[in-house]
């Protein structure tokens, strides 16, 4: 068996554990409304975590994605206020912004031979930046297509929502999954991430595939802005501070490996659902603070990272 | 011809580092390309694979100019390259390495099974029946460099280079690889063979082609040849002169002692030794890795410090707990890993040199530049160290010559015991001797000097008197007429009844 895939496989476990934990103190945790609801609250952390699932796979890190969020948020709230476009094309524009801006940082990195940390520390002052200047305040968002949006759901048995929104990151997720499994660009990302010297001597074209995967990781912020201005009805130019963190948190509780080269973009999505299920705990619990969450978000990261090293021992041990 | 080269010509700054080269290679030969560090081998196979642009000369396939500019170029043009370091990568399976670049696609998406098969089809033809699912890295490095070699062929299919492909193998596995590589020059591929190991040269190849300073010496068909003329030839002079009879001389004779160490040890690390290190003496310390040698010289060096014992000199106890103290004492260490231990590649020779001298004045005086260049020079002078100028970055030397600038780091803090761990690995035969011959004129001149070596015959001609360390103790004292490679070997092998 190969163990890279042990962190998956272990990930999985916890997941389902803690539900078991969950479901044997509270009963209801086990409904459809709850697992509507899971899908629902997380699925702007799912998708921008796809996109930073491929860039840690390439050996990268994308620190902007939270503030492309807030950006998308404000730019499709003031576009909406400001101009007579329908938001379906206001999405097309943002789009097409967030994924030039990530492609652009990712020519960065690849040509000037930058840190990605540097440059998409850079970028991400500068989205936030930009988002300000659209506006401080937050802009609430009075569309009618939006709550045509916000009311699609599918009614699952027992009365759960099954919401648009939670549909599109699952879709984002086998995108991804496809992405990275099954095309030679995602076999090029995971060439980068286990060297890119060695890449390039087997013909990889690194700039390009830089370029595309943080074009990806662009893109899939944009995607994440306007799931999140549909989820909140809102532009407000402070908010997601700090997700790049958590998704970058959901990818390694998901098992990829931070130093590039390792993982499976399924464990991302349940990285995410743990997290998520370590929020409804405590709304079910009622008496613990929400701070609890990120305890117990540092303890899991704790534990992926020392499994991983634990593993990288084992196997090297057994190649010696 | 499958391959001809004629006057090839490479400059680099301040070098010319292929002058007029010819080279050619048949269809089903292996060719070996010999030469020492910084003779040009490696830099004529950069032309080959288009890691650099050639300034002169031609080189023609199957009677076709070619001139790659890259490495994936070559490999289209039919040169495929297998490097000592495997060069491909261990985080994907063995199936997608193999295919990487070409896999069978369906609806524009990878065909994971037919990527398999086909993976499983190419590995058969060498005789190998692998899990093709598995991490590439789970495999040892003889089978990696198996698949290494498959893959080059599959994607180049005409001339294969080999560049040190054995470095890191075990005997078994070196056959292993070997009969890959005949399989393949029955096939009719032209073969390129680059090894520092002769006795593989002798065991693989039909023919020999030896460069020396960028110049192309000679071509001869391996079985019209035989060692010493081949040495001969690679380094431009007869071979006793380069080592001497050290042993003869220091036999028997009485040293005044320099140091003593007693119930040296520690825990885990080494069983305590008693050693003592006479005035102008070399002592060598044989034994396997990880028998314990280098953690000797660890301990006396305080890299990591002794728990149990004490060190003596004429004047009383030594502090020697860590590599400061022990450098005040008058000690050197140069130790085993020259790349990650010893040198700071990207500062020039001059910086590298005067780096211990600086640090053991500590920083508020800095040495005057006049000085550092007066001593760079004059270390570049003595030990023949071959290079453009003191400026150059020392990462840019060849290996013998940086082990060569690291021993002047010590030389020029004038230490009176220097200990070298394994001084001669990686470097050619001719910087070898030299170094055993500096080793030499620095003990005549009254320094104490410890060698490291997995080498035998290296020890037996340099060293005064052999320490053997097996399972983390000294076992065995060799010297005078008992110090011999047959002695030290069976001190290795065997138990403590030699001593």
């Amino acid at each position: 068996m190969n163990t890279r895939a042990l962190p998956l496989y272990a990930t999985i476990a916890i997941f389902l554990i803690a539900y078991l934990l969950c479901w044997l103190q509270f009963p209801n945790i086990l409904s459809t409304r709850v697992i509507g609801n899971l899908l629902t609250d997380n699925a702007y952390l799912g998708i921008v975590a796809v996109g930073m699932t491929l860039v840690i796979l390439s050996g990268g890190i994308d620190l902007s994605v939270g503030s492309v969020i807030a950006f998308s948020g404000v730019f499709i709230a003031v576009m909406l206020r400001d101009t007579g476009l329908h938001p379906l094309v206001v999405f097309a524009i943002l789009l097409a912004i967030t994924t030039a801006f990530g492609a652009a940082m990712g020519f960065l990195i690849d040509r000037l031979a930058m840190p990605a940390f540097i440059v998409t520390l850079a970028g991400m002052f500068l989205a936030r930046g930009a988002a300000y200047m659209l506006s401080i305040d937050s802009v609430p968002i009075q569309h009618p297509f939006f709550k045509t949006l916000q009311s699609a759901y599918y009614l699952m048995p027992g009365k759960g929502r099954l919401t648009l929104i939670g549909v599109l990151m699952i879709l984002t997720v086998v995108a991804g999954m496809i992405i990275a499994h099954r095309t030679r660009f995602g076999l090029s990302v995971y060439a980068l991430g286990g060297g890119e010297q060695t890449a390039r001597l087997m013909g990889v074209r690194q700039g390009r595939t830089t370029m595309l995967v943080y074009g990806f990781s662009g893109l899939m912020a944009g995607l994440s802005g306007i799931v999140f201005s549909v989820y909140t009805g809102s532009g407000y130019s402070l908010a997601t501070v700090g997700t790049e963190l958590t998704a970058i948190a959901a990818v390694v509780i998901g098992g990829t490996l931070l130093s590039g080269g390792a993982g499976y973009m399924f464990g991302t999505l349940v990285g995410v659902l743990t997290m998520g299920l370590i929020q409804t705990y405590i709304v079910f619990d009622g008496s613990l603070s929400s701070w609890w969450t990120k305890i117990v978000i540092g303890i899991l990261l704790l534990v992926f990272i020392l499994l991983q090293k634990g593993l990288l021992k084992l196997s090297r041990t057994r190649l010696a | 011809m499958l391959l001809s080269i004629r006057s090839l010509t490479k400059t680099f700054p301040g070098t010319l580092a292929l002058d007029g080269v010819d080279f050619d290679l048949r269809a089903g030969e292996v060719h070996a390309l010999l030469g020492e560090n910084g003779a040009g081998k490696s830099t004529l196979i950069k032309c080959l694979t288009g890691a650099y642009r050639r300034d002169g000369g031609t080189v023609a396939l199957e009677g076709a100019q070619i001139d790659p500019r890259s490495t994936v170029e070559a490999q289209d043009l039919g040169i495929g390259t297998v490097y000592q370091e495997v060069n491909l990568l261990p985080n994907l399976t063995v199936a997608q390495n193999l295919m990487f670049g070409r896999e069978p696609r369906r609806f524009g998406l990878i065909d994971a099974r037919a990527t398999r098969s086909e993976a499983r089809a190419m590995l058969r033809q060498y005789g190998l029946d692998l899990d093709v699912d598995r991490d590439l890295g789970s495999y040892s490095v003889a089978i990696q460099q198996i698949i290494a070699i498959a893959r080059a062929v599959a994607l180049s299919g005409k001339v294969l280079i080999l560049d040190e492909p054995t470095a890191s193998l075990d005997a078994a596995e070196v056959q292993m690889v070997f009969d890959v590589v005949r399989g393949l020059r029955d096939r009719g591929l032209g073969i390129v063979f680059v090894s520092h190991f002769l006795d593989q040269v002798f065991d693989l190849t039909d023919r020999v082609t030896v460069l020396r300073n960028g110049r192309r010496i000679t071509t001869l068909d391996t079985a019209d040849l035989d060692r010493v003329q081949l040495i001969e030839h690679m380094l431009g002079r007869a071979l006793e002169d380069a080592v001497g009879d050290a042993a003869a001389d220091g036999a028997g004779s009485v040293r005044p002692e320099l140091l003593s160490f007693q119930g040296f040890g520690r825990r885990g690390v080494i069983e305590p030794f008693d050693l003592s290190v006479g005035q102008g003496e070399v002592v060598g310390l044989a034994g396997l890795l990880g028998s314990g040698r280098t953690e000797t010289a660890e301990l006396m060096f305080g890299v990591r410090p002794a728990q149990t014992g004490k060190a003596h000199d004429a004047n009383g106890q030594l502090d020697l707990s860590n590599p400061r103290a022990a450098i005040a004492q008058g000690f050197g260490f140069a130790p085993e890993d020259r790349k990650t231990d010893g040198i700071v590649p990207d500062l020039s020779i001059r910086e590298n040199i005067i780096l211990g001298l600086q640090a053991q004045r500590g920083w508020a005086r800095p040495i005057p530049r006049a000085e550092q260049n007066r001593l760079a020079d004059d270390y570049i002078r003595r030990l023949d160290i071959r290079t453009s100028g003191r400026e150059k970055p020392i990462g840019e030397l060849s290996g013998g010559n940086q082990q060569k600038a690291v021993l002047a780091r010590w030389l020029a803090m004038n230490p009176r015991f220097l200990i070298l761990d394994e001084p001669t690995r990686g470097i050619d035969v001719g910087a070898h001797a030299e170094i055993l011959r500096l080793i030499r004129e620095l003990t005549d001149a009254g320094m104490s000097v410890l060698v490291i070596s997995s080498e035998i015959d290296e020890l037996v001609a340099v060293a005064d008197r052999v320490i053997v360390v097996r399972d983390r103790r000294h076992v065995a004292e060799l010297k005078g007429t008992r110090l011999g490679g047959d002695e030290i070997m069976r001190a290795i092998a065997d138990s403590g009844e030699v001593a």
